[in-house]
């Protein structure tokens, strides 16, 4: 039987979808900035966060809305507390590719300490899991979110590994390069708490799919 | 632990099969919510526990239902004993047309209590449990029917208290009653739970969602799903369940 409601909740859904597509797109963008040493694009990711934060507060006023009029039950509640969810990850996401931004106004002037090789690579893992966690809530697919929960292991790993040669190789040998360093140890570090997002993300779909809680139980993983 | 154990109910209404192989175990001193659409059998199940669809002609009943160990449907069940035991507030509350006192000691007085002083207890007592003493205690010799509605309906509580029910069986308590009344009727089944095991049938979900500790999903005379209302609420195992419960059902 079609309700009204349905339309309801397919509104909210193309909401987060949207809201998605905005996340993405600025840590898209927030990287491509950093590998160009673009002022013009990191200025703008900054400048459109206003958007995506007004389209949080949008999102979250609509699931409130749908709680206090429907009173949801079962799937309809485990979507909508899901979408509450995944719409602060996203703007978190969001927020991390203003942080990465800023990161790239403070080396634009500065001559590059080393060739960025291992921080595109943690970017695109980064970019995958975050396009793949929105997938999983699209298709509703909580094998796909299992497997973005699997790959945060390796943006950790990564993570370290540039921390370690950013702070052994550089700035340990010669404290001067630290004002070149520190900004891409930060850069690191938000690529991997936008790692840490999307497998949030990842287990909010395999709730709202399955209504199995799998944050913070690693052996429901298998 | 169990309180009421059911197996293998089945219920006829002459042709009409009402209630399906149901199986069910109701825990003590829990309130356990049934749910279901109009005509699913939920009213029937709660009848059946203290038999009191033997008053409609043609009934046939097949299965066990067990109430503290003893089989209600045995032929040498006393009816009597099991509706002292396992008491009823309808939909619509009933209390008989006397004073408030005399509402309360009836129940009581059929069962042999004589004494003043006894049944003076019991009226304060009974009405206490269900938050009306301090409101009434003065206005014992009034019509019944005079009070509010949700007064009735806790008068008409009071009266299974008084005869020391420790079953309570709830046909849709609070569908007269206004959501503030409605609150309050729930905040007294919680704390009446602490001493008595409660069955609801409703067809507010919310409310089943609210005040049950365990619920059942009835449809067409089957027990679709039965478990802890959470689970039931959030995550329904039967798709029949789920479709009910978000309103696709239809």
């Amino acid at each position: 039987m079609e309700r009204h409601f349905d339309e309801e909740l397919q509104s909210l859904h193309k909401d987060i979808l949207r809201m998605g597509a905005l996340a993405q797109e600025a840590i898209y963008k927030s990287v491509e900035a950093l590998k160009n040493r673009d002022r013009t694009t990191a200025e703008e990711i900054i400048k459109g966060d206003s958007k995506i934060d007004h389209l949080e507060v949008d999102i979250d006023e609509k699931c409130i809305d749908l709680i206090a009029r429907h009173q949801p039950l079962a799937s309809d509640l485990r979507f909508i507390t899901t979408g509450m969810k995944i719409n602060t990850e996203l703007e978190r996401i969001a927020d991390l590719a203003v942080d990465i931004s800023q990161r790239v106004l403070e080396l634009s002037d500065k001559p590059l300490l080393k060739p960025l090789i291992d921080i595109p690579k943690l970017s695109a893992i980064a970019q995958d899991m975050v396009r793949d966690a929105i997938d999983s809530f699209i298709k509703k697919d909580a094998g796909l979110a299992r497997e973005v929960v699997l790959s945060d292991s390796e943006a950790d790993k990564l993570r370290n590994y540039v921390q370690n040669e950013l702070v052994n190789d550089y700035m340990a040998k010669d404290a001067s390069t630290a004002d070149r360093a520190v900004p891409l140890l930060l850069v690191a570090r938000h690529l991997e708490r936008v790692c840490d997002h999307a497998t949030n993300i990842a287990e909010d779909v395999v709730y709202m799919v399955e209504a199995k809680v799998i944050k913070h139980h690693p052996e429901s993983l298998q | 632990m169990q309180k009421i154990e059911v197996k293998k109910l089945n219920l006829w209404y002459a042709d009409f099969h009402a209630l399906k192989d149901v199986d069910v175990s109701i825990g003590e001193k829990k309130i356990t919510a049934v749910i279901g659409p109009s005509g699913c059998g939920k009213s029937t199940l709660l009848r059946v526990f203290n038999r009191m669809n033997d008053l409609i002609e043609g009934v046939r009943i097949s299965g066990e239902v067990f109430i503290d160990a003893e089989n209600i449907l045995a032929a040498q069940a006393d009816l009597v004993k099991l509706r002292k035991k396992v008491g009823m507030v309808f939909q619509r509350p009933n209390p008989f047309p006397l004073s408030i006192y005399e509402n309360i000691i009836f129940g009581p007085r059929i069962h042999g209590f004589e004494n003043r002083y006894e049944l003076d207890r019991i009226v304060e007592k009974s009405l206490s449990s269900v938050l009306l003493w301090d409101e009434l205690k003065d206005k014992l010799n009034k019509p019944a029917l005079l009070l509010s509605l949700e007064q009735k309906q806790r008068l008409c509580i009071a009266r299974l208290i008084a005869v020391k029910s420790d079953v309570l069986l709830m046909d849709e308590p609070c569908s007269t009653l206004d959501p503030q009344a409605t609150a309050r009727i729930e905040e007294l089944m919680r704390e009446l739970k602490n001493n008595y095991t409660i069955i609801i049938v409703t067809h507010n979900m919310q409310q089943a969602a609210r005040v049950s500790d365990d619920a059942g999903f009835m449809l067409l005379g089957e027990l679709v799903e039965f478990g802890r209302t959470d689970d039931v609420f959030t995550r329904p195992q039967d798709k029949r369940t789920e479709d009910y419960i978000t309103g696709r059902y239809g």
